[in-house]
């Protein structure tokens, strides 16, 4: 895999801390995301991973800082950080489920409708040719959807705002394996279409795979970084995290 | 009971039916959005109806001046906000706008010949002063507390209800006012004769019905809103600020109550504190729909007002008991039907 050293800096997250009262969840976790790259973070569950997504975007109070495209974000607000280009798609979808599959999308470009751009059916036919499926079931409520449909609207949506940099959480959590597979494809098809990628994963051996730079998150620290396949080939990394367990799963998912 | 009373009977209730199904359709609307129990909606009715009657009588209202000072600190607070943030320069770029627009109300009920309007002019004088003053309750008291307890959001609404009712005392005085009917005209249809009022009050009403119906359908931003009310979280994911659909929807509940203000103004006397009994009836009418279903309440107002006008026939001292016993059956079904779910947050 081709890892560029140095691209432009997308996000730079500098000692970020978040604590829910008195528990530390997230302490000086620092990381940086290139322009084009995927960048993913694995971790245990509980290692704090969703909170630090969370944190970036502004859904949660935090201490340190947030540079996104070039400013620096001393209180990060979600409503601020959308518009200027950072999506997530959120371990629980959020969708909007009494609507249907194309509101949901259409509610995706909000942002650029609220400025004229006059672009939104493009990027809405190009949504439903990444995922033919949504176009299907456009009708439909989100409600209905299955969970691999689900995950798809939730990342369609997401890619209706034309984000610089893309936040996913656990985007295979609960999907079939032949799902997770068709999800992986897609952030790799997002890659060389220009989004940068933020991938939070539990599956540790996909992610890695389609990563170019990856962090460990463990019990709120960063525990290890290096390029995917470096950790890939970390002793530490195959026997946390790459065990058989996975081991068994990956060929499931094969 | 004959023929004739009945259809009378029946009128005074699908006019007082429909305007308590716009209420509850505020009701719901506000409550979705934003989780609050909107109880001062029926102080944007009462300020509606008497602003209208002050405008009718030549008086300067000085409701302008209500506007003016909800305005300023609606501004400063804007200003606060900004200097305190890093990014100094995003805000405050309404401030002069919100600041023009109350000055330019100010000079115009100032110097018109307010008596000598045409009525449909003086309802849109009437309406342009009382409906900024919902986005402003909203941003002044509950958008500080957006994400608290609904409890807490429910108590800070009957607070501000209580404290509108005294501004409304201070304004508008203890007298009751009546306006002037749209016009004179009835139609008389076979034997019974439609008030031209009750035509005016059904025929706005289904207007701004369908008119609610199609923003919330076909506009984004209507599809916004309701996305708020859907998943508040997924809402703000796609940048819907919850503070600006706040704002919008008590923009909305506002409109809806003075303009229902304005339209019932002619058919009974409102006093300063007559809001609250109005709004409550929506309110019944909003719980029949349990609170989720538009069409549902809709019909439940629509049913409140026919059952009041009927009690006032047979049962006139028990008139309000009535009303309000209906909400019992109602909830029991509701709560032996419908799951209980956890608050989210």
């Amino acid at each position: 895999m081709n890892t560029n050293d140095q691209p432009n800096t997308l996000l730079e997250v500098k000692d970020l801390c978040v604590a829910y009262g008195q528990v530390e969840a997230l302490s000086n976790a620092s990381l940086r995301v290139g322009e084009g790259q995927i960048v993913t973070v694995i971790g245990p569950n509980g290692a704090g991973k969703t909170t630090l997504l969370s944190a970036i975007i502004g859904m949660l109070g935090s201490r340190g800082q947030v540079r996104f495209d070039g400013t620096l974000e001393t209180v990060p607000e979600v409503e601020v950080l959308v518009g200027r280009g950072l999506g997530l798609v959120p371990e629980k979808r959020e969708l909007f489920g009494s609507m249907s599959v194309e509101d949901n999308l259409r509610l995706g470009g909000f942002m650029r409708y609220r400025r004229g751009d006059a672009y939104l059916d493009g990027t809405l036919a190009e949504i439903y040719s990444l995922f033919p499926r949504l176009f299907e079931r456009r009708k439909q409520l989100a409600a209905t959807l299955s969970g691999g449909e689900r995950q798809m609207l939730a990342v369609g949506r997401a890619l209706m705002a034309k984000p610089k940099l893309l936040m996913l959480d656990e985007p295979s959590l609960g999907l079939a394996p032949l799902i997770t597979r068709e999800i992986f494809r897609i952030i790799a098809d997002l890659r060389r279409q220009g989004v940068s990628i933020l991938l939070v994963e539990q599956n540790a051996r996909a992610a890695l795979r389609v990563a170019d730079y990856a962090y460990v998150l463990e019990t709120g620290q960063i525990a290890m970084q290096g390029p995917a396949h470096e950790l890939a080939d970390d002793p530490r990394v195959i026997e946390a995290y790459l065990g058989l367990a996975s081991k068994h799963q990956e060929m499931l998912a094969t | 009971m004959n023929f004739q009373i009945a259809m009378l009977l029946g009128q005074d209730g699908v006019t007082n039916g429909a305007i308590y199904a716009l209420l509850a359709l505020s009701i719901l609307l506000v409550f979705t959005v934003t989780r609050i129990l909107l109880i001062p909606l029926g102080e944007f009715v009462t300020f509606g109806a008497l602003t209208m009657a002050a405008l009718q009588a030549g008086e300067p209202t000085r409701l302008v001046w209500l506007l003016l000072a909800l305005t300023l600190v609606d501004c400063a607070l804007d200003l606060l906000a900004a200097f305190r943030s890093a990014r100094g320069v995003r805000l405050p770029k309404w401030v002069p706008f919100k600041l023009g627009y109350a000055l330019l109300l100010l000079v115009l009920v100032q110097n018109l010949p307010l008596a000598e309007l045409p009525m449909a002019m003086q309802a849109i004088l009437t309406l342009a002063l009382v409906v900024p003053l919902g986005p402003q309750m909203y941003r002044l008291f509950f958008q500080p507390i957006a994400a608290a307890h609904s409890l807490v959001l429910l108590i800070v609404s009957i607070a501000v209800h209580v404290a509108m009712v005294g501004v409304g005392l201070l304004l508008f005085g203890p007298e009751g006012a009546r306006t002037r009917p749209f016009s004179e005209a009835g139609l008389a249809l076979g034997p019974v004769v439609l008030n031209s009022q009750t035509l005016w009050v059904i025929a706005v009403s289904l207007g701004l019905i369908v008119a609610l119906f199609l923003f919330f359908e076909r506009s984004l931003y209507g599809k916004a809103l309701r996305a708020t009310a859907v998943n508040r979280m997924g809402a703000r994911l796609m940048g819907i600020s919850p503070t600006l659909a706040g704002k919008a929807t008590f923009a909305l509940a506002s409109l809806i109550g003075a303009l229902s203000g304005i339209l019932i103004a002619p058919i009974t006397t409102l006093y300063f504190d007559s809001g609250f009994i109005i709004s409550l009836k929506g309110f019944v009418g909003a719980i029949i729909g349990g609170l989720v279903s538009y069409p549902v309440a809709a019909l439940g107002a629509l049913a409140v007002g026919l059952v009041e006008a009927f009690s006032m026939f047979w049962a006139s001292n028990y008139k309000e008991v009535i009303v309000f016993t209906l909400i019992i059956p109602f909830l029991l079904w509701r709560s032996l039907t419908s799951r209980h779910v956890e608050e989210e947050e």
